[in-house]
């Protein structure tokens, strides 16, 4: 499983990033975590709003740092 | 490692006489660890070194700076920023970003695009880090090059910290002067960039756009409702004392902390009724400020203080939205305030406060930017493009320009081109625009910044 954080790195994207990591640790799904910083990058998903996930090619939380719980729903 | 395997197997026909001199080994001392550090170090040594304490001039400037943060502290953090802040989280999490986005989309009409994209940098812009992909979003997905250099430019000068702060401190004319012109030339500035590289726009990729959803659903008139309540109880409690007696004004300034009070109260049942707030609660804060309000009436700051404390217990006891609400003001609060302050002891120690001279002497500000003239205004928009301001501290430096003599065009030159740029900010645009579209964009806000402040200055002396 393909994960992306879309964010160009303030604190609100970093903290994103560490709930994803957490939540797959936790489930325990094989899954690499990618951080998109590039502001063009973020564009081309068509994403208005950072920090914004990306699981497998699809967006699924946009200009909000998501629960955990939620980002374990995306991955399982 | 393997660098080390690789030298044992070759080194072993020759011998131990190429292991003693062994050119290769790595040195201990890694200085790319070290020189920024030590370069700290050094650099703090040196300053205390050559510290000038004997100078009046210096002591003068280190007073003025304490004495500056000390008025700050007084005047405007309890009844303006904290407020501020509140506003501002109330913003980030009440305003739903998607609905003002899907004017912006690629299917939006032009013209509305542009207005929207002028004016929505107050709700969309308020964390300066969303900024640049909202643009670069807006340009390549959404509406276009013009729409999105319009929300550039406008976004940092209209957010409502910015606004309120200049108002309060720079006064209301300037204020309003900053957040009309940024709206304005914002479209002028979009629209010219979009004539200029018309030829360029390609057709856009009709691919889907994901709009953030807003954490809660309200009716838009209750959201203005609320904004109102927490609007008018900030204007009302730093309403300040008028000039003369007996006008409109020192009527409203006589009553104005009962008007706060009832803003409060609005805003207390407005969270009851929408928010899950328990009505217990809101009656035990309501008592809490009642008391020291009756008791010591000279004393406002003090049922304020406990106000806000009541205000923060009832967010934070509640589950909810009124959660996200104080989590996103706590954001705002701790991004900014040590920023501020930093702005606030620098501005003092090089500006001073009006009618005494820091640092830099005010002879110098006034040969500069003194008066209206064209060069005036030309030399504070260069400044203010290249300057960096982290956010918000634009007001408190420029508070220290104007004491020290700068004149009130040049000034809102500089805050038109101050905050949407800056060199490090022009990077990062250079590599979303590319060169030749980002010296359009500066040049184009240094004229229309330097023009801004030639006209504001013939009218405001």
């Amino acid at each position: 499983m393909d994960i992306k954080v879309l964010g160009p790195g303030c604190a609100k994207c970093q903290q994103t990033e560490k709930i994803v990591k957490e939540a797959i640790a936790e489930s325990g799904v094989p899954a690499t975590v990618e951080k998109v910083t590039d502001v063009m990058e973020i564009a081309g998903y068509g994403v208005f709003g950072t920090p914004a996930v990306v699981v497998d090619g699809e967006v699924k939380s946009v200009g909000k740092i998501p629960k955990k719980a939620e980002v374990l729903g995306w991955i399982k | 490692m393997s660098e080390s395997l690789s030298m044992t197997t070759a080194d072993n026909g020759v011998g131990e006489s190429t292991q003693a001199i062994a050119p290769e080994e790595p040195s201990l001392i890694d200085w790319k660890e070290i020189w920024k550090p030590l370069a700290w170090i050094v650099g703090g040594f040196l300053l205390f070194f050559f510290l000038p304490v004997d100078s009046g001039r210096f002591t003068g400037s280190v007073i003025e700076a304490l004495a500056l943060a000390k008025w700050y502290a007084q005047e405007h953090v309890l009844l303006c920023l904290v407020p501020a802040f509140f506003i501002a989280g109330g913003v980030a999490v009440f305003v739903s970003q998607g609905s003002v986005m899907k004017y912006l989309g690629a299917g939006a009409s032009k013209v509305l695009s542009y207005g929207v994209a002028s004016v929505s940098g107050s709700v969309l812009a308020v964390c300066s880090c969303t900024v640049l992909p909202l643009f670069a979003g807006i340009w390549k997905r959404g509406a276009g090059l013009g729409p999105a250099i319009a929300f550039l430019y406008s976004g940092p000068a209209i957010n409502v910290l910015a606004i309120i702060l200049t108002a309060r401190i720079l006064g209301p004319e300037i204020g309003v002067a900053r957040a009309v012109g940024a709206v304005l030339f914002s479209v002028v500035i979009g629209l010219l960039m979009h004539l200029m590289f018309r030829k360029e726009e390609a057709a856009k990729a009709a691919a889907a756009m994901h709009m953030p959803t807003p954490e809660v659903e309200r009716p838009l008139w209750q959201t203005a409702l609320l904004f109102a309540a927490m609007v008018g109880l900030l204007v009302s409690a730093t309403w300040s004392r008028p000039a003369q007696a007996g006008s409109l004004w020192s009527a409203v300034f006589a009553v104005k902390w009962l008007m706060a009070g009832g803003f409060a109260l609005l805003l207390g049942v407005l969270m009851v009724r929408w928010m899950r707030v328990k009505v217990y609660k809101l009656v035990i804060a309501a008592l809490a400020v009642l008391v020291p309000a009756l008791m010591l009436p000279q004393y406002p700051l003090l049922a304020f203080s406990i106000g806000l404390v009541a205000f923060v217990t009832l967010l934070t006891t509640t589950r909810g939205e009124t959660e996200s609400w104080f989590m996103a003001s706590w954001d705002f609060t701790k991004q900014i305030m040590p920023l501020l302050l930093a702005g606030v002891l620098v501005a003092g120690l090089l500006l001073g406060r009006p009618g005494a001279e820091g640092l830099i002497p005010s002879q110098w500000i006034s040969s500069l930017v003194g008066g209206n003239s064209l060069w005036a205004n030309l030399f504070a928009s260069v400044v203010g493009a290249f300057m960096y301001f982290a956010t918000l501290t634009e007001v408190p430096i420029l508070q220290g320009l104007i004491g020290a003599g700068m004149g009130k065009g040049p000034a809102l030159a500089l805050l038109l081109a101050g905050p949407a740029l800056s060199l490090p900010n022009m990077l990062v645009i250079r590599s979303v625009l590319g060169t030749k579209k980002t010296v359009a964009f500066v040049t184009l806000v240094v004229v229309m910044a330097t023009i801004s402040g030639l006209i504001f200055g013939h009218f405001f002396k």
